[in-house]
């Protein structure tokens, strides 16, 4: 069964290449350009997945990744916050948060692939 | 042995072992192992007080007086034993007021007096100048005649040492300055010199007693002989005479003059007070220097005796006698010895007075001047020490000069011992303010000026005038002719010595106008202080029970009346009341008890508040002794508040300033900590904005890398934004390198007359590809009547493509409008870019300018750019004299204005301001 990705981010060229990475890693893919287009789609259908960034328009990644913890519907959705801002205290913060994992821009489009395979394999895995 | 090749490098050898001891003391010193902490060394250097005068000059003396040489030694030795007090008292005061000199003392006694210590000074250096002088005609004789041929003994002077004289001067100020100002301390301690001049006071004890054990029990079969057959010469017999009625005044003015100059000396002030390091050495003192005077004046008078004797009755080379009775006897070996003796004594004198004196030259003659005309104030980074010392080495060099210029004029005719008393008489001056001034509290600053320049007047008058004039001739000295002018008569004084008589009056005139000027004067606050100080030295700790002591002779009731004066009758009574109530008195007693020390230190206490401690003191203890509170006193202690309450009033405004300064450094602090805050979040920001493109380029590259099936068509896509996102990273580098550049300064600038329609032109037509892909109109109002810009051709192009190139981000696709419009204005150019793009919210305005602002406001919708293109625009703006500032309402679009000078209005400037 294909896993289900939302790609949060509103950079157009990395839309791009991330939506051309899952399509390719045979995932189902959705792509929001914002924090509450994310969410409404999140409501909309959810998703194994969640690839987020931070420094998106009209909420920033943290308050989405904060939303999907705080609803029960969502709380078995993977969230791989991936993002350009690299200190550590933002990584720190996205963590405690609740992000599953904190990837930092630019990222190896192989290993991301991979994860995304591992956790979409994992899900099928405890459903059956 | 009487070679001069062999008494010179003899001699020269000798200062070399005393500089090589005093090298040693002080390194010893420096290496916290002193050598000169000890009871007997200090002993040793207070006996610098022996000097040629002793070891020559005394045999001299009892050649011709008898035994009234003796007073030199008597005086000294009444002082220490009897008046110790005193000398403790001056070293006490010395150590707690860090007094370096004996012109540091007076002055300091009398509110710290620049004029005082000036005066002390200048009369040390004239006083002491024959007292140098005696030592170098001393040393000068004892060369002549152990190096003379015996014929020539008789008269010295044709040895023709006239100018070696001068030598000796020159190698003695040389030793000085090696002893003396090798470097500077604090304390003026000069360890080396003290080891030294103890070394010195061995060698000429060791070299006299010989020389007297040899006269008498090897010339002579011991005491006993020598008196006896000096009691069958009749020259000789005179001397055993006691002291006839009428030089018995000259025995008490010698030993009184004496008693003074044991501490008014400025060398043996120097070795007593300044040198001495603990009071329990003077202690010891107190009997060993009167027993080192004891054996040094042991064969004096049998040497004279002796002398006289081999001389047949002449004492024309008295002063000699123990250098030639030797030499007569072909004692070559002891007569070298004695002529070492000798030159210790002068030595050390020599050096000492010559390094205190030039203390005192520098230190209160020379500094004052210097701090006076602010010549130090200037290049404080300066090293004065090394001034310090070219002060001190010159003014050895000016004492020895003066030393040798007087013993030129005197020349051969005086004795020793006349020259010295001369000197005696002149520093015996500094006496009554020194014990005036450690005695009595009112003694002021004043008296002491009017009795030192009244006593050291009479003093030139009486003793230097005639030893410089009459020096041949017994001549006639009365000015206009007049007896009772006579220098040794004044007012027809007779019947005394020279040396009684010029103590007589000095000392009239010192004392008379020290009191007499003291009574009618007042002190100042820092004077009375000093005075208080001074005078109380070493009772402070004993002070509550002094004023306890008085206690009983007070009732109760007089305090209260006296605290009511100076803190108002209600508070008065209020603390009597409570104070009463504490210790569980009653309030009838009050009228009829005496005071008890507890009372009047309360009262003490309560009167502080109001007028400081040290007045309130002074205000309780003269009510307690009985004398009332005078007028005066009143008029002294509110001077003395007002002082203070002018210093409070400096505190305060120094405090002020201080908070304020304070103040001023908290919010720069704070200001500095914002801007590191920013410099931290630009830098976090920068890297975000580097990072973003930088994940394209690398995701797209290694999915090209990874993926060779790739159709043609996706490939050439991914490469395209491949391309664009290095050049948008291109682009933000260089906009960060600007705004680095622009922010320290470093941003050059070709400013000059262009026109900007073309710069317009450029702008547009560079941005005309992406206008027309995004379905964008754009708009220009250009007048062709416009007049020349002024500015950086390159940079406006900057500023409009910038400005251009946010607007089309900004606007929507398809529909898009830009327009640019440009119209001279108040001697400006103001070029306008609008859009009918979203527009901005007013709380937004102001920070779009910032760096990076869009990146803190992810809400905006600000889809790229890096967000320093306003930031960059706005500083070149502003840097080529315009400004940039933007209008909008959200939902009507956007307009940024930004203003740049006419050229010409440039140039009419440039020659209105010719």
């Amino acid at each position: 069964m294909a896993g289900s990705v939302l790609i949060v981010d509103d950079e157009p060229n990395i839309v791009l290449s991330l939506r051309f990475l899952m399509e390719h890693a045979g995932c189902e893919v959705r792509v929001a350009h914002d924090g509450e287009e994310a969410l409404r789609m999140l409501g909309e259908r959810r998703a194994d997945v969640v690839l987020l960034d931070v420094m998106i328009p009209k909420k920033d990644g943290y308050e989405v990744c904060q939303t999907i913890r705080s609803t029960q519907d969502w709380k078995d959705t993977y969230v791989i916050m991936l993002t350009a801002k690299g200190r550590e205290v933002e990584r720190e913060k996205g963590l405690a948060i609740g992000a599953d994992e904190y990837v930092t821009k630019p990222f190896s489009t192989r290993d991301l692939s991979k994860r995304v395979q591992e956790i979409v394999a994992q899900i099928n895995a405890s459903k059956a | 042995m009487r070679d001069p090749l062999i008494v010179l490098p003899v001699s020269l050898a000798y200062l070399g072992l005393l500089f090589a001891i005093a090298y040693w003391a002080d390194k010893r010193a420096d290496a916290g192992r002193s050598v000169v902490i000890s009871p007997w060394v200090y002993t040793l250097s207070i006996a610098v007080y022996c000097t040629s005068w002793t070891f020559y000059g005394s045999v001299g003396r009892a050649a011709v007086g008898g035994m009234d040489f003796l007073t030199i030694y008597l005086g000294p030795t009444l002082m220490i034993v009897a008046g110790w007090f005193v000398i403790v008292k001056i070293i006490r005061i010395s150590k707690r007021h860090h007094i370096t000199s004996i012109a540091d003392l007076i002055a300091s006694r009398f509110g710290k007096s620049h004029l005082l210590a000036g005066l002390v000074t200048v009369i040390a250096i004239i006083g002491i100048t024959p007292y140098i002088a005696l030592q170098l005609k001393a040393i000068a004789d004892s060369y002549t005649v152990l190096t003379a041929a015996p014929a020539a003994i008789a008269d010295p002077v044709a040895g023709g040492f006239v100018d070696e004289a001068l030598a000796v001067a020159l190698i003695l100020a040389i030793f000085s300055i090696l002893f003396g100002t090798r470097h500077i301390d604090t304390t003026e301690h000069h360890q080396g010199m003290v080891a030294a001049v103890a070394f010195e006071s061995v060698i000429k004890l060791i070299a006299f007693l010989t020389a007297g054990i040899f006269i008498t029990y090897g010339l002579y079969s011991g005491f006993g002989d020598l008196f006896a057959q000096g009691a069958a010469d009749e020259s000789v017999r005179a001397l055993y005479a006691t002291p006839a009625v009428s030089s018995g005044g000259l025995w008490v003015s010698l030993t009184v003059l004496s008693m003074l100059a044991i501490f008014c000396l400025p060398r043996q002030f120097q070795v007593i007070v300044v040198e001495n390091m603990e009071i329990d050495h003077f202690r010891k003192a107190i009997w060993l220097f009167p027993l080192y005077l004891l054996l040094i004046n042991l064969f004096v008078f049998p040497i004279a005796v002796a002398g006289l004797l081999q001389n047949g009755g002449s004492a024309a080379q008295a002063d000699m006698f123990v250098l030639s009775l030797p030499l007569d006897a072909g004692q070559e070996l002891l007569a070298l010895f004695v002529f070492i003796g000798g030159l210790s004594a002068a030595t050390g004198m020599v050096i000492v007075a010559s390094i205190a004196l030039a203390t005192m030259i520098c230190n209160d003659l020379v500094m004052p001047v210097l701090l006076r005309h602010g010549r130090l104030a200037t290049g404080e980074n300066r090293d004065i020490t090394k001034l310090l010392l070219l002060i001190r080495r010159i003014g050895i060099c000016l004492v020895l000069l003066l030393g040798y210029l007087y013993y030129q004029m005197i020349g051969e005719a005086i004795a020793l011992v006349s020259i010295g008393l001369v000197s005696f008489a002149a520093v015996a001056q500094f006496a009554p303010a020194i014990l005036f001034g450690i005695y009595w509290k009112r003694a002021t600053r004043a008296g002491a000026l009017g009795g030192l320049i009244g006593g050291f007047t009479v003093w030139g008058y009486t003793l230097l005038y005639p030893s410089l004039v009459a020096v041949e001739e017994d001549m006639q000295l009365h000015p206009f002719g007049l007896a009772a002018l006579d220098p040794h008569a004044l007012f027809n004084v007779t019947g005394m010595d020279p040396i009684s008589h010029a103590l007589f009056w000095t000392m009239l005139a010192n004392v008379g106008l020290l009191v007499g000027i003291s009574i009618f004067t007042r002190q100042g606050p820092l004077e009375r202080s000093q005075a208080t100080q001074f005078v109380e030295v070493g009772h402070e700790s004993t002070e509550p029970a002094r004023v306890g002591a008085f206690a009983g002779t007070t009732r109760a009731s007089e305090l209260e009346e006296l605290a009511a004066r100076f803190v108002g009758r209600g508070r008065a009574h209020q603390a009597f009341e409570r104070h009463l109530r504490e210790r569980g008195m009653a309030r009838q007693n009050l009228r009829t008890a005496y005071a008890d020390s507890e009372m009047l230190r309360f009262t003490e206490r309560l009167l502080a508040g109001a007028v400081g401690t040290a007045s309130a003191r002074v205000v309780v203890a003269s009510t307690v002794r009985g004398n009332a509170v005078t007028l005066d006193d009143m008029m002294a202690v509110v001077d003395e508040a007002h002082e203070v309450i002018g210093y409070s009033r400096q505190l305060e405004e120094k405090s002020r300033a201080l908070e304020q300064a304070t103040e001023e450094l908290r919010e720069a602090n704070a200001r500095l900590q914002e801007l590191d805050r920013m410099k931290d979040e630009f830098l976090s920001t920068v890297t975000h904005e580097l990072r973003t493109p930088l994940t394209s380029i690398r995701s797209f590259s290694e999915i090209l890398h990874d993926n060779p099936e790739l159709s043609t068509e996706e490939r050439s896509q991914f490469l395209q934004i491949i391309i664009k996102e290095s050049e948008r990273l291109t682009r933000l580098i260089n906009q960060v390198l600007d705004l680095a550049r622009l922010d320290a300064g470093r941003l050059e600038f070709e400013i000059e007359p262009f026109r900007l329609a073309d710069a317009i032109d450029h702008a547009s037509s560079t941005l005309t590809q992406v206008l027309r892909e995004r379905g964008v109109t754009l708009e220009l109002d250009v007048p062709s009547s416009l007049p020349q810009a002024y500015g950086d051709r390159d940079r406006v192009i900057q500023v409009l493509m910038n400005l251009l190139s946010n607007a089309e981000k900004f606007v929507p696709s398809g529909e898009g409008w830009i327009g640019v419009r440009v119209r001279p204005h108040e001697q400006m150019l103001q070029i306008s870019i609008s859009d009918n793009g979203p527009g901005i919210g007013k709380e937004h305005q102001q920070a779009i300018f910032d760096r990076f602002s869009q990146a803190d406001q992810p809400d905006s919708g600000n889809p790229t750019g890096s967000g320093l293109g306003l930031a960059i625009s706005q500083r070149l703006v502003e840097h080529m004299g315009g400004s940039i500032w933007v209008e909008s309402t959200l939902g009507e679009g956007t307009t940024f204005h930004f203003t740049l000078p006419i050229a010409e209005s440039e140039a009419l400037m440039g020659q209105a301001a010719k």
